[in-house]
């Protein structure tokens, strides 16, 4: 067994309004950021995994994502993984 | 023949005694289903009330598809028992996949609370069976992920069957045409953020909810799983409706 560190990303899929990002961009201005666009909101998750091999770790991880840590009606995922130190 | 409706108590609900007090009040025999109950015991109907189960973490609805009680919901869905997600439990059956689509934060970022206009634009699902198509009702919302949303194929196959049950007449939140309420293919699932329990009594400035909630306990009186009268639905798709 290999122990890996994960890091999940959960984002709004393209398309889907994201009224937090856009709220913290209309902010930016006001502190002098004038040149910031594009502000999309997420979560991130880390855990650690345990598993023989990065492969069958990467397929629980993906599992893991699509049944629970996104509702992908909305939202994507990006997964992080490595052998953990 | 009395309703038995169960009412599910999710640790964080907090409409679950509203709910209990208009059905009751309505002549339904309405009581409390603890979320950790693996089997619904004798019912003709299940409400998912609104609140915030297990405290809305993660998203709202995503921990509670989980609760034990919710393999018996599925099971007593698909066998045609009416199901009734309200707010929370809207979000709830969403996530369980019970309905299609999502429901996002408000478009506005505020967390909403005041009473809005509906109208009633399907009678294809157990909480509108009966009721007259453009029916307005004056009903309160409470949510601050109320946003409804799905893909365009959704949508459209929500028009095209009549499965949109409720829409606002000013949309408030930014709701994909302006879905308040949508139902299941068979009518037996439905879920909506306005809290009909909030509008059953003058007192409170509307007795508008007590048409939806009434029309429940009709489908529940007729449509028990156990008498096995399933819920069969009838009604032209929505089509042949005027848009309010």
């Amino acid at each position: 067994m290999t122990r890996y560190a994960v890091l999940v990303e959960v984002s709004l899929r393209p398309g889907i309004a994201d009224p937090q990002g856009a709220t913290i961009e209309r902010a930016l201005p006001a502190l002098g950021f004038n040149q910031v666009s594009g502000v999309r909101t997420g979560k991130a998750f880390r855990f650690v995994v345990d598993a023989t091999d990065e492969e069958t770790a990467r397929v629980e991880v993906d599992d893991l994502c699509r049944r629970l840590l996104t509702n992908p009606v909305i939202e994507d995922s990006a997964v992080t993984l490595e052998p953990a130190p | 023949m009395t309703a038995r409706v169960g009412v599910v108590l999710f640790p964080g609900s907090n409409c679950e005694h509203d709910v209990v007090e208009a059905l009751d009040s309505l002549g339904a025999d309405a009581s409390l289903v603890w979320h950790g109950d693996p089997s619904l015991d004798s019912l003709d109907a299940v409400v998912l009330p609104g609140g915030f189960a297990h405290g809305d973490y993660l998203r709202p609805g995503a921990i509670a598809r989980f609760s034990p009680v919710m393999a018996a919901v599925e099971e007593f869905a698909a066998a045609g028992g009416p199901v009734v997600g309200i707010c929370n439990g809207f979000q709830v059956l969403t996530e369980a996949h019970l309905l299609p689509g999502a429901l996002q934060k408000n478009r506005g970022l505020t967390f909403l609370c005041q009473t809005v206009e509906v109208a009633v634009t399907s009678d294809r699902s157990v909480l509108t069976r009966g009721l007259t198509i453009g029916r307005r009702l004056r009903i309160p919302i409470n949510h601050f992920e109320g946003n409804y949303i799905c893909d365009e194929r959704t949508v459209a196959e929500l028009r095209a069957e009549g499965r949109i049950v409720l829409r606002y007449l000013d949309n408030p939140n930014g709701s994909i045409d302006d879905i308040a309420g949508i139902c299941n293919e068979a009518g037996n699932v439905v879920g909506l953020m306005p809290h009909p329990e909030r509008a059953t009594e003058p007192l409170l400035g509307s007795t508008d909810g007590r048409a939806l909630l009434g029309a429940l306990i009709a489908a529940a009186g007729g449509a028990g799983v156990a008498g096995g009268a399933g819920t069969a639905v009838t009604g032209a798709p929505e089509t042949a409706t005027a848009r309010p």
